[in-house]
């Protein structure tokens, strides 16, 4: 049920507020309500709808139903400029900071871009910025220095200065601690807790629940686009609210599979890639979907683009079938077998404006093309139309461009683009990143397929009830490292949030 | 309905074919604004005057099409044009077989400074706009140097400079049979083999898909620094060639030839419907954008309108012909 303590103390109301993006659900009559002085932690797993939910506070998307009230009053936002005007600032995980500009333009940009004085009085400016920054007890940031310059906490400072300056009476921080040091962390605790005491309504977006604990007043659990639970933090403890987290049914949508799983095809030995992939090892089998688990930014995608060697591999090995294979591009990866399908659909997995069949052959031209570099065009749409029919992509032509199919079957399209190849390790970045639930299931359909012919597949997913509907092993992930390894047997979302948040056994 | 579908219909096929509809409208209006516009003549003199504007225009489509932009062009074409030129005239190469050395050593240099710039772009991974004007500065530069600055003259005594002779006098001259210029079959022949390539090779396929998305390319194991590479190289050959051709016709060669045909270059190229941003392009729609450029030209030489205006002109219809085509993508 829904929280009910509508008071007449609340800041902010979100009173039934759904959003869908084409087929999917990303919020359903989310009802979700903040107090003036107190920091309200938003909780859920990845694709709860937290940020959705924020991103309508902002501004940035429109709800499709529901309202939101601002100190009891209906309060219309339809665009970003329309929230700070209600006093709401938004910080999310990338900064919207001008990295040239310095301390003191950053903070007042508002004021210089109003228009209100065609000159600037950098006077004026820097000692109006040297008050705020003061007040924070951050004396140690100069308000002439350029943003760039700054360490990444302190540009979290400036950003929290901005919102300030916009005299903001309530304060999203999205994940801010993902970027600092403990220390800095805590600094970041100091100052959101005076701000909380003078008044201000703090909602706090954290994956990290030591910092819910020691920090939020509230918290409001989300999953799967609706709202679990409000608790108050010092009445409850962490395992309570993991448990609010998950319980998600596992939906039938999961195929059943025999899994025939034979040797050891692939593996990754101590993957290292600067601080985002530290000593990463896992291994594959003929015929097994191996997941990688982890909340985003755990390096999942990381470790995936490191062997591949697109992100500079610091140190490490890999071996296909027992050998040892020197990968230091995605051609060479090519060359062993191993092929990716990129998270990013539209801007890494196909090239839109290219006929569907340019996209599918892409990989496999050398195998098409015959004497002086001539394509084989009789053989290509061949090899074009088995691939699309054995992935049931439904298209217009072979011609039409990938930009007209849709989401589904753009991925397919991309899939299908790996198996051309004839790499028998596939690796799987969120494969059903953005494709609705009719698709999704196609997905995991074909990936069980090329499972049962024997493909090794990587599957890194974002969304619990996938790994463990889909994969017969799984690894997780947090801050660079495997956190641990599950078997079929062991894979609950219990396991999972437990190795991928920092849960304190209770 | 039916309405609508045919006016879609319409618009998809300005779309497609606008370049082709501009030129068909500019022969038209040619023709009846001079009788002399359709005489096998003018249109001969116009062939052979487009031939090293078109090979230009070739290699700037191969560099836009992988999303880069190529302002070497014409510096390219000069420096080969004067290499030919001073290797017949100063090192004695006028015999037949010596000028076929300074013909490849013409291509070669122009091949060179193309692989530099290709070097550049792909494995330093620098904007091609600055790394191709800077290179334009230095060929340009290097050509100077070459000739302190003064044209060379090719030495075209029948008697005693027999190959130089010859090799004038093919650029002057027709075939025997319809009488079209020599230099006009040997950039028909080039524009054949380009439309070849990026229709039917594996080559034009992947030079293509690195310009449409570099990120995507190269995760699907394509060697986006050799394509991108070659276009500028290939490019850098045609100049090369280019600058041959167009030594053969005017018999001289200077330091300053070509200087800006590298914009007309992209400008042809663009109204060909091409797109800055890479991943499209047609050979036969970039030669329809060279003629484009060069009726304008023509048809207001005929109608003795005095150069300076005629840049005006030139300039204003080449946004409308962009407008008609690339601007109706958004």
């Amino acid at each position: 049920m829904p929280e009910q303590s509508v008071s007449g103390s609340d800041r902010l109301l979100m009173d039934g507020i759904s959003k869908h993006f084409g087929g999917v659900t990303a919020l359903n009559k989310v009802t979700f309500s903040a107090q003036a002085g107190e920091i309200h932690a938003l909780v859920g797993e990845n694709g709860a709808g937290k940020s959705t939910l924020m991103k309508i506070l902002a501004g940035a998307y429109l709800p499709d139903e529901g309202m939101v009230y601002v100190d009891g009053c209906a309060a219309c936002i339809h665009n970003p400029m329309d929230a700070i005007k209600l006093g709401i600032s938004v910080i999310y995980q990338e900064f919207a900071l001008m990295p040239d500009m310095t301390v003191a333009e950053n903070v007042f940009i508002d004021e210089i871009n109003s228009g209100k004085n065609r000159l600037i009085n950098w006077k004026e400016l820097f000692a109006k910025t040297r008050v705020i920054l003061d007040e924070l007890g951050f004396g140690n940031i100069p308000a002439n220095k350029q943003v760039r310059e700054l360490p990444i906490a302190c540009q979290q400072i400036v950003e929290i200065c901005k919102a300030l300056s916009r005299s903001s009476s309530i304060l999203v921080l999205d994940e801010p601690t993902a970027v600092l040091s403990t220390v800095e962390a805590e600094q970041l605790s100091g100052l959101l807790k005076k701000l909380r005491n003078a008044g201000t309504t703090i909602i706090y977006i954290s994956h990290r629940l030591n910092e819910i604990f020691s920090l939020c007043d509230r918290a409001t659990v989300l999953r799967d686009g609706e709202i679990v639970g409000t608790a108050i933090v010092a009445q409850t403890d962490e395992q309570s609210l993991v448990n609010m987290m998950i319980g998600r049914k596992l939906q039938d949508y999961f195929p059943k599979r025999e899994s025939r799983i034979g040797d050891i095809i692939f593996e990754a030995k101590n993957i290292v890639s600067g601080n985002l992939v530290q000593d990463v090892s896992f291994y594959v089998r003929e015929g097994e979907v191996f997941g990688l688990s982890g909340l985003v930014g755990a390096g999942r995608t990381e470790t995936l683009m490191a062997i591949l060697g697109e992100l500079k591999r610091d140190g490490g090995q890999i071996f296909v079938k027992g050998q040892e294979v020197k990968i230091h591009s995605p051609l060479t990866a090519l060359h062993a077998g191993v092929s990716l399908l990129p998270e990013d659909r539209k801007g890494q997995g196909v090239l839109l404006e290219l006929p569907i069949l340019h996209n599918i052959t892409i990989s496999c031209l050398n195998k098409l093309t015959k004497a002086f570099g001539i394509l084989d065009f009789h053989r290509e749409r061949e090899e074009g139309n088995a691939l699309a029919e054995k992935l049931r992509i439904k298209m217009g032509a072979l011609s039409d461009p990938a930009s007209s199919l849709s989401g589904g079957n753009q991925q397919k399209v991309a899939i299908s683009k790996l198996l051309g190849a004839d790499s028998r390790i596939l690796l799987f970045d969120e494969p059903t990143r953005g494709v609705d639930v009719g698709a999704k299931i196609e997905i995991y359909k074909i990936i069980n397929e090329l499972a049962a012919e024997g493909y090794a597949i990587v599957m890194v997913s974002s969304e619990m009830p996938e790994i463990i509907g889909m994969c017969d092993r799984a690894c997780v992930m947090r801050g660079g490292r495997i956190t641990g390894e599950l078997s079929r047997d062991e894979l609950t979302e219990q396991n999972l949030i437990n190795l991928s948040m920092e849960v304190k056994a209770s | 309905m039916i309405e609508e579908q045919a006016s879609f219909d319409v618009k998809n096929f300005l779309r497609v074919y606008s370049p082709f509809i501009i030129l068909i409208g500019l022969i038209v209006i040619a023709t009846f604004l001079s009788p002399v516009f359709l005489s096998k003549e003018n249109i001969f003199n116009i062939f052979r005057q487009e031939a090293a504007p078109m090979l230009l225009a070739l290699g700037s489509m191969l560099v836009i099409v992988t999303g880069g932009i190529d302002l070497s062009t014409g510096a390219n074409l000069a420096i080969s044009n004067v290499i030919v030129a001073y290797f017949m005239t100063n090192i004695g190469l006028f015999t037949p077989g010596g000028v076929w050395v300074c013909i490849l050593l013409g291509i070669l240099i122009g091949l060179a400074f193309g692989c530099a710039s290709g070097v550049i772009v792909a494995w330093l991974k620098m904007p091609s706009f600055i790394v191709t004007l800077a290179m334009m500065t230095m060929v340009r530069g290097v050509a100077y140097v070459i000739t302190l600055g003064s044209p060379i003259r090719l030495p075209v005594d029948p008697q005693q400079n027999v190959g130089s002779f010859a090799f004038f006098n093919f650029g002057q001259y027709g075939d025997p049979i319809i009488g079209m210029p020599y230099t006009a079959w040997i950039v028909i022949a080039f524009i054949i083999f380009f439309w070849f390539l990026m229709k039917y090779s594996t080559f034009g396929r992947l030079i293509v898909a690195t310009g449409s998305n570099s990120d995507a390319a190269r995760l699907a194991g394509i060697n986006v620094k050799k394509y991108t590479f070659s276009a500028y190289a290939i490019s850098g050959a045609l100049a090369g060639v280019a600058g041959v051709l167009l030594t053969a016709r005017a018999g001289i060669a200077t330091p300053s030839a070509g200087t800006g045909w590298e914009l007309d270059a992209i400008a042809a190229v663009v109204i060909g419907g091409a797109s800055l941003a890479g991943g499209k392009g047609k050979v036969a729609n970039t030669v329809v954008g060279v003629f484009i450029i060069a009726l304008i030209a023509n048809i207001m030489t005929l109608l003795a309108v005095p150069p300076y205006p005629q840049q005006i002109i030139q300039g204003a219809i080449i946004i409308v012909a962009v407008l008609l085509n690339a601007g109706k993508d958004k």
